[in-house]
């Protein structure tokens, strides 16, 4: 599997760390919503196609990025800084990897 | 010369004669011969005994397919099992046993096995041992009993137990073009991708490359095949974008074009060359791959094909061909298509006299009838084989005749004698990788095979991998394949011209052949035909599940052999065509890789280490290292005749008397810098940090998401935005990549950088009574008396000349400061320490004593800190902030992290004044014979020089409720019992008086 880092290029999938799930969203600091929390904590879509990730650089820039990724053929479908404010790679346009 | 080996011809030396022992006898044979040749031409017909009956069994292929003759490889103390002997070089001094026999190959005590034939049919482990205990000898309970003895009778090799010496090396290479396979097609796919300035790599899992060209006794180019392809691999080896890789295995195909293969680098070699590994593992990124992969020639199922001497055809003529071995001297065959009578033409050229060829199809084509002739043989057309006679070696066989439309024998069996008897099933492609590369095979009922499936990644197939059976085609589809993998144009040059015997690729569509007698469609695994039926019998309908309770395919080989004549079988039984029945899906690897190949540089002398800046220091000074992950610290510092024991004693002691010093370089560095760095630290650690002055240091705790503990270590705030963190050595780098991860995806709006400057400091803590005053007596810069450096208080000064960075921080209990110089200064400032300590009786001590005086303080550490406990379970619960939400804060207070009879942290003495072990269990009621009902674990144990006891600390359940009660400890593992003591896990000075000073 090659991952396209919008700063470092494709890279090798060893380089990087998967870091969950990219559709979580973490209930505000002071927030005291246990269910909130516990579906932040837990809950993890897990669809057998296109899925929203974050994976980090760990071996290259150390930047994390969204990475949409189809878990049945693996093809890495876009990429972004997960900061934002960034351009994004779209890896359909350099070919499927 | 041995009486089966040829005059000429074949690609061995027989000029070069090599010694090798195979059960003890010794053995010669020539440069360029497998163990199998070798074996051959020196008359051995019994290779091996059979997984489950033990029935003798000889060479059936000459490749990488061979399911029986698998034997053991011995180098030294280390044994490898289950290679085929098709697949061995020979070299001066191999040692080579065969498997599963006892006491001998020739005389085995299993082989009466072949008497309980019909106990053993298919399902008889599951039948036997699973399910409900009725009666004495049913069940899981007598399956134990069992297990030992048929797991002795039932196996294939033993594994050894010797450590493996070997190298492994790693290698990752890219490429436009990878060519899997170096048959025609494969050599002309690189030749064309190569000639297109394309950088190529040509794989081949044989020595030589040039794969069927090298036996098939065609012409190419008016020279015979084999010098054809040695050319072209000289042609192709001069190029420098064309990367040769024989000896090696292209074993699996994943995402992304990336190919995973094994390269046998010194295998073969008597002695490695200095520096080379054993095996070499490729990750190949390939632009595209042209599988040029070929094909298996297939069995025929039929009482008795398992003979010794019962072999598939083409094998026989690789045989003479490629090594010079007649495999037998009277020959029959017995087919199903016509590529077997090219066969019989070879053998008889080679000088074997071939008795019969006989053919299930009635209809027999003018031009194999003129092979026929050719052979010299006798055609039986419409007939089968019903019967093999012999022993260790054929002796002869028995025919029939046999209508192909029907399946059914008639007329008088008629026996022929012969010993060597070839037989061909057809042929399926190698479509393996394809097959794992993504999409599943199409069946061709003109081939009777499967197909290989579209592709799903970018690769091309070519030659026989196609069901293009022909050389003429092979070099065709191989050029075509290169060109187009390489981005050329198709080119209408002329190809070269192939001399071959005719023949119809397409075969009768029959696969067994029903009498009386074990017809084994799984070699290997000693699976029958009516193994398949008794299975379909039982109600096991879907294939997968046929497989798996028939272990059909599911041996080495990996049903290689057995697939389709397997299918074939199934599909008959349940009344379905072939491809209604579906094949299953290849997976990785195509063939045995070892483990160490995949470890490779992972392990022994290229593994990564990392050394502290004063490791060659402690290294002079007599330290015994420890590893602790990739670092190497200090374990103690012993003196001579010293057990391990009594040196961190007398370092703990020493330390506690007077002064101590101990490397710490290797605790995680993370500077936090910026704007919201002190906001960033308030949300990530439980308690606050915003309110630290500048200069001063602070201990912190962080919690995981859902509440549970995650690290500790103190924190310096060197100026308003500027920040040290120091981290466990063992968790350096998660807790690094955690701050990275709420940075970038949690709270991208915080104006902060983490930096990790693990490498960039020197660290050295110093304590004991008399650290301050050694410290005053090499520091320059600044005073370190305690109003200038108060508990958690930073300075800046110099020792030998050199800036530093002193914390007034414990570790150990004593008042004690930890130094921080720059890495490259690291050993200057250590010397000067030690210097400046003589007077004050100073000891280097290493992690032992640093345990010791943390397990007499109470202190935790990861052996505490494991992923399970809270805060609260570890007495951290003064730290947990109320004035400000932190990472685990809302999940911290859930139900079962509150709950009373969490595992708390105590601590632990033996009452019988024995050593405690990591690990060791506390319970209430001392059962030596059947312990039961644990109360927790010791996490982590010494003897403590402060109390004189052995003590430890554990986890325990209710925790603070059972200080000063009795309990026991039990670890029946270490045969380790007896009473203790459990009591506050702050042992000694627990107001702290000693480090406040
Ligand atoms: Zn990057």
């Amino acid at each position: 599997m090659l991952i396209t880092c919008p700063y470092c290029g494709p890279r090798d999938v060893i380089e990087f760390t998967y870091q969950g799930d990219g559709n979580r969203e973490r209930p505000q600091p002071a927030s005291q919503d246990l269910d909130a929390w516990n579906a932040y904590v837990y809950d993890r879509l897990n669809p057998a196609g296109d899925h929203n990730e974050i994976w980090q650089h760990s071996g290259g820039c150390r930047a994390h990025l969204r990475v949409v990724r189809n878990t049945i053929t693996h093809e890495i479908l876009s990429t972004a800084f997960a900061r934002g404010g960034h351009k994004s790679a779209d890896n359909r346009a350099e070919g499927r990897s | 010369m041995s009486p089966r080996r040829t005059e000429t011809g074949g690609r061995i030396d027989r000029l070069r004669t090599i010694r090798f022992t195979f059960d003890g006898a010794a053995y010669t044979g020539h440069a360029g011969d497998t163990l199998a040749s070798a074996l051959l031409a020196s008359g051995v017909t019994l290779f091996g005994r059979s997984f489950k009956y033990h029935r003798p069994r000889g060479l059936l292929s000459a490749g990488v397919e061979e399911p029986n003759a698998l034997v053991t490889v011995l180098r030294g103390e280390v044994r490898e099992p289950n290679i085929p002997a098709t697949m061995v070089e020979i070299y001066d001094g191999l040692v080579a046993v065969s498997q599963n026999r006892t006491p001998s190959l020739a005389w085995d005590i299993g082989a009466i096995n072949q008497l309980g034939g019909k106990i053993l049919s298919a399902g008889f482990y599951y039948k036997t041992f699973m399910g409900p205990v009725i009666g004495p000898l049913k069940g899981t309970r007598f399956w134990m009993f069992c297990e030992h003895f048929i797991r002795r009778a039932a196996g294939l090799g033993k594994a050894g137990t010797a450590p493996d010496p070997a190298r492994y090396g790693r290698m990752n290479a890219f490429c436009d073009v990878l060519v899997v396979g170096s048959g025609p097609a494969g050599l002309m796919a690189a030749k064309a991708a190569a000639d297109q300035g394309a950088r190529v790599i040509l794989a081949d899992l044989e020595a030589n490359l040039g794969g069927s060209a090298n036996w098939s006794g065609e012409t190419i180019d008016g020279m015979p095949a084999a010098d054809w392809a040695q050319r072209m691999a000289a042609q192709l080896a001069g190029n420098d974008n064309v990367r040769l890789l024989p000896r090696t295995t292209v074993w699996g195909y994943y995402d992304g074009n990336t190919l995973a293969a094994l390269e046998r680098v010194t295998d073969h070699k008597e002695v490695a060359a200095t520096g080379e590994p054993r095996q070499r593992y490729w990750a190949i990124r390939a632009g595209t791959v042209v599988l040029a992969t070929g094909s298996f020639e297939r069995p025929l199922v039929f009482p008795g094909n398992d003979r010794p001497g019962v072999m598939l055809a083409h094998a026989a003529e690789r045989y003479a061909n490629e090594y010079g071995v007649l495999p037998g001297q009277r020959i029959a065959l017995f087919t199903n298509n016509d590529s077997a009578y090219r066969s019989a033409v070879a053998l008889k050229k080679a000088g074997a006299a071939v008795v019969a060829i006989i053919d299930v199809r009635g209809d027999i084509s003018n031009e194999m009838r003129r092979l026929t002739s050719d052979a010299g043989a006798e055609l039986l057309a419409g007939h089968a084989v019903v019967a093999t006679e012999g022993g260790k070696a054929l002796t002869g066989l028995k025919v029939q005749r046999f209508d192909a439309m029907s399946g059914s024998l008639s007329g008088d069996e008629r026996s022929i004698h012969a010993d060597n008897l070839l037989m061909s099933g057809g042929w399926s492609p190698t479509i393996h990788l394809a097959s794992q590369a993504g999409a599943k095979a199409e069946w061709d009922p003109a081939r009777q095979a499967f197909l290989p499936p579209k592709p799903t990644q970018r690769w091309i197939g070519a030659g026989a991998f196609t069901g293009s059976f022909s050389t003429a085609e092979a070099i065709a589809e191989g050029r075509a394949a290169g060109l187009q993998a390489a981005g050329g144009a198709v080119s209408s040059g002329p190809l070269p011209v192939v001399e071959a015997a005719p023949g119809d690729p397409n075969p009768a569509p029959v696969f067994e052949i029903k009498a009386k007698g074990k017809s084994f469609v799984d070699f290997q695994h000693d699976v029958t035909a009516e193994d398949v039926r008794l299975a379909h019998r039982e109600g096991f309908v879907s294939v997968e599940h046929l497989k798996r309770y028939t272990t059909l395919g599911m041996a080495t080989d990996q049903g290689k052999n057995s697939n389709v004549p397997g299918l074939a079988i199934m599909a008959e039984a349940l009344g379905k065509p072939i491809p209604e029945v579906g094949t299953t899906r290849f997976r990785p690897p195509y063939t045995a890789v070892s483990i160490g190949s995949l470890a490779a540089e992972r392990f022994g002398d290229l593994k990564p280490e990392r050394l502290t800046p004063m490791h060659d220091w402690h290294i002079a000074n007599g330290a015994r290292m420890y590893s602790a992950g990739l670092w190497y610290r200090p374990m103690i510092y012993g003196l001579p005749g010293e057990t391990v024991e009594q040196a961190y004693v007398r370092e703990a002691r020493a330390t506690r008397e007077s002064a101590g010093i101990v490397d710490v370089s290797t605790l995680g560095k993370i500077a936090v810098q910026g704007p919201d760095a002190a906001e960033f630290l308030d949300r990530v650690y439980t308690n606050m940090f915003s309110t630290l002055a500048v200069g001063k240091a602070r201990y912190g705790l962080m919690l995981r998401e859902d509440g549970l503990a995650f690290d500790d270590g103190t924190t310096w705030r060197l100026g308003e935005q500027d920040f040290l963190m120091t981290t466990t050595t063992a968790n350096a780098g998660k807790v690094m990549q955690h701050l990275e991860y709420f940075l970038d995806v949690i709270w991208p709006e915080l104006k902060v950088t983490v930096t990790s400057v693990t490498d960039e400091w020197a660290g050295a803590a110093i304590g004991g009574p008399k650290a301050r005053a050694i410290l005053a007596s090499c520091v320059t810069g600044t005073a370190v008396d305690n109003a200038t450096l108060p508990f958690m208080g930073i300075v800046h000064g110099r020792i030998a000349g050199v800036p530093v960075m002193i914390c007034r921080l414990s570790f150990s209990g004593e008042m004690a400061f930890e130094v921080y110089s720059g890495a490259g200064y690291g050993t200057r400032v250590w010397e000067a320490l030690i210097e400046a300590g003589k007077p004050f009786g100073l000891v280097t001590y290493g992690l032992e004593a640093l345990g010791t005086m943390r397990i007499e303080k109470g202190h935790v550490t990861g052996a505490e800190i494991d992923g399970r406990t809270t805060a609260r379970d570890l007495h951290l619960d003064w730290m947990l902030s109320k004035k400000k939400p932190f990472i685990g804060s809302a999940m911290m207070d859930r139900e079962g992290l509150i709950a009373s009879d969490r595992l708390q942290l105590v601590g632990v003495v033996a009452l019988d004044n024995r050593p405690l072990n990591g690990g060791g269990h506390i319970v209430e009621e001392l059962d030596e014979a059947n312990p039961h009902d644990s109360l927790g674990h010791i996490t982590a144990c010494c003897y403590s020089p402060a109390l004189g006891k052995y003590i430890a600390l554990a986890l325990v359940k209710g925790g603070k409720a059972r200080h000063g009660t009795r309990a026991f400890v039990s670890d029946p593992l270490r045969n380790r019992f007896g009473p203790v003591e459990i009591v506050s896990n702050h042992f000694y000075d627990p107001d702290g008086s000693r480090m406040h000073g």
